[in-house]
């Protein structure tokens, strides 16, 4: 693989653009691989890249029904942030911002990480309290994040009205080193940097069985023919109930339609990203200036992936009141995905009833963030059967009622 | 926006009028069932890609639960029927059949 730098900039613009070689290699499925990873989106491929680098293990295929990053990976709004409440939770989700901070250099792709600082928003006694605790929770964690006044947040942000008559300001949880980055890129980067080794990623192909020996799993059927393995991931968000099913066992999840939209671009107003849980509204704005902005969940399972139109209009209108200037912008795109949402909002990276297939999901409205970190976890739980990282994330938590209860952190979708 | 027939009250009702209450026909444990069991009851959930059997309760209207027979790929409504059963009526299993062959929910069919 030849490096992007400056200097290949130079020497390509030298060229007309004419050498740029292909990012990832587009091969047909081999009879057999040692590992198949279901689900060529953020997850997936950060699972074989971390399983090529950390392990070695490279006879890996990842196989994607659509195109690579087309589910929820490309669908978010892309907040990364790790200020959560439980301490298995810190970690994977501080794992994998730290990994952001040098996922460009390691993968030679620009992410466009922008660590531009995440508020959470308290417009409630609640939520004042829950913050602070969270704050503290934070603190015993190593998680840098501090609670700030409502004049501070006013500070950070001059276009918001912070004394709304419903639901005034009253203070918020500031992580400076949260933000945001490119979604696309980094399904790109880890694509690329798969196929550098060696690994096939297989677009345009559905898993439609996943076939077992003796409790043991043998490999997949496919729109493409039968494929062998000797282990098998599933990380297919929003479908895992449906490749669940596949393998016969049943799962704690929840699919249901996420929806987000865009405005048109207007000139730089607002560097920070600003969620605001009480009135189910978080925005940022994009480096092309449009406002960003993530809405609620249908209340009903759906595989639709647009979302019912009440959910647009409840959000914008609720941050309309908090950032008054909004009510002037139009809106140009709007759009849904779905999300896998468990009972305590905490993901799931287990092994199943099935012997060799692991899966990772749960990760529901906030995984775009974990990408790194749960693609780490997993590809140690994957090679060596566990791995701190994902250790308490099993599914033999719902058994032991041994939840990791994030209902507060995760209290909105982000 | 999903528009449900609440068969309690008759009114045909728009998605805000309601609260969606989740998987219906579930069977409920209780003192003497083991951990496995209080696992499918209280987390475990079929979510299908295609029929769905599910609660909702006219809340904004006259506030009694009801179950709708739904596909949660095309949203496409089936039917609603009381909540006072244990199954779908015929009726409603028998339009699904003709729409969805092949189509399976747990125990019934
Ligand atoms: C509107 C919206 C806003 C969000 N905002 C944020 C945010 O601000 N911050 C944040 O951290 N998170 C956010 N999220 C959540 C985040 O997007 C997801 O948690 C994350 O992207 C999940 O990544 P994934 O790789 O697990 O799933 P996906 O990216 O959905 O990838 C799964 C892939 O599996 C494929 N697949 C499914 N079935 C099969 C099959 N049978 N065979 C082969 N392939 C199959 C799909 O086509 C898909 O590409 C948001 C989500 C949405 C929808
Ligand atoms: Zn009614």
């Amino acid at each position: 693989m030849k490096k992007y730098s400056a200097f290949a900039i130079a020497r390509e613009a030298a060229r007309y653009h004419q050498g740029w070689e292909r990012a990832w290699a587009k091969r047909a499925p081999k009879a057999k691989y040692d590992v198949i990873i279901v689900g060529a989106g953020g997850h997936g491929l950060a699972t074989a890249y971390y399983l090529g680098k950390n392990f070695g293990i490279t006879n890996v295929a990842v196989i994607e029904k659509g195109w690579l990053g087309g589910g929820n990976t490309g669908r978010n709004t892309t907040i990364i942030r790790s200020n959560y409440l439980q301490d298995p939770s810190a970690a994977i989700y501080e794992k994998a911002r730290s990994l952001y901070e040098n996922l460009s250099q390691d993968l030679n792709y620009n992410i466009m990480f922008s660590p531009r600082g995440v508020i959470m928003l308290a417009q409630t006694h609640h939520e004042v309290r829950g913050y602070q605790r969270t704050a503290h929770a934070n603190a015993l964690q190593g998680v840098k994040t501090e609670w700030i006044s409502p004049s501070q947040v006013k500070k950070l942000v001059p276009i918001m009205n912070i004394e709304g008559p419903r639901y005034p300001v009253l203070g918020g949880l500031w992580q400076a080193r949260g933000g945001t980055a490119r979604h696309d890129a980094v399904a790109w980067g880890y694509a690329r940097a798969c196929s550098d080794m060696g690994m096939d990623i297989i677009q345009q192909t559905e898993v439609t069985a996943i076939k077992r020996e003796g409790g043991k799993v043998t490999g997949v059927s496919t729109t493409r023919g039968d494929i062998a393995c000797d282990k098998l991931g599933i990380v297919v968000a929003g479908h895992s109930g449906v490749l669940a099913d596949m393998a016969g066992f049943r799962l704690p999840i929840e699919s249901v339609p996420l929806q987000a939209l865009v405005s048109e671009p207007i000139k730089p107003c607002m560097d920070v990203v600003v969620m605001a849980n009480t009135v189910h509204g978080y925005m940022s704005q994009s480096d092309k200036g449009e406002m960003v902005i993530g809405g609620g969940t249908d209340s009903h399972n759906a595989y639709t992936q647009r979302g019912s139109f009440h959910h647009i209009e409840e959000t914008v209108r609720a941050l309309c009141e908090t950032f008054p200037m909004l009510s002037r912008l139009k809106m140009l795109r709007q759009w849904g995905g779905i999300v896998d949402v468990t009972g305590d909002r905490s993901p799931i990276l287990s092994k199943t009833p099935v012997d060799g297939v692991f899966i990772n999901c749960g990760w529901g409205t906030g995984g775009f963030k974990a990408i790194p970190g749960s693609g780490w976890g997993m590809a140690e739980l994957i090679a060596k059967g566990h791995s701190p990282l994902t250790d308490e994330f099993g599914l033999d938590r719902f058994v032991e009622g041994r939840f990791i209860d994030e209902s507060v952190a995760a209290g909105v979708a982000h | 926006m999903l528009i449900l027939h609440c068969p309690n009250c008759g009114v045909m009702a728009d998605e805000t009028e309601l609260t969606a209450g989740g998987e219906a026909h579930i069977k409920r444990e209780t003192v003497g069932s083991d951990d496995a069991a209080f696992e499918q009851y209280l987390f475990q959930r079929e979510n299908p890609r295609g029929v769905h059997f599910e609660r909702w309760r006219h809340t904004s209207g006259c506030g009694k639960w009801f179950h709708a027979a739904r596909c949660t790929a095309s949203l496409e409504v089936f039917g609603t029927y009381p909540a006072q059963t244990v199954e779908p009526p015929k009726e409603i299993t028998d339009k699904i059949t003709a729409k969805r062959p092949g189509w399976s929910w747990r125990s019934f069919s």
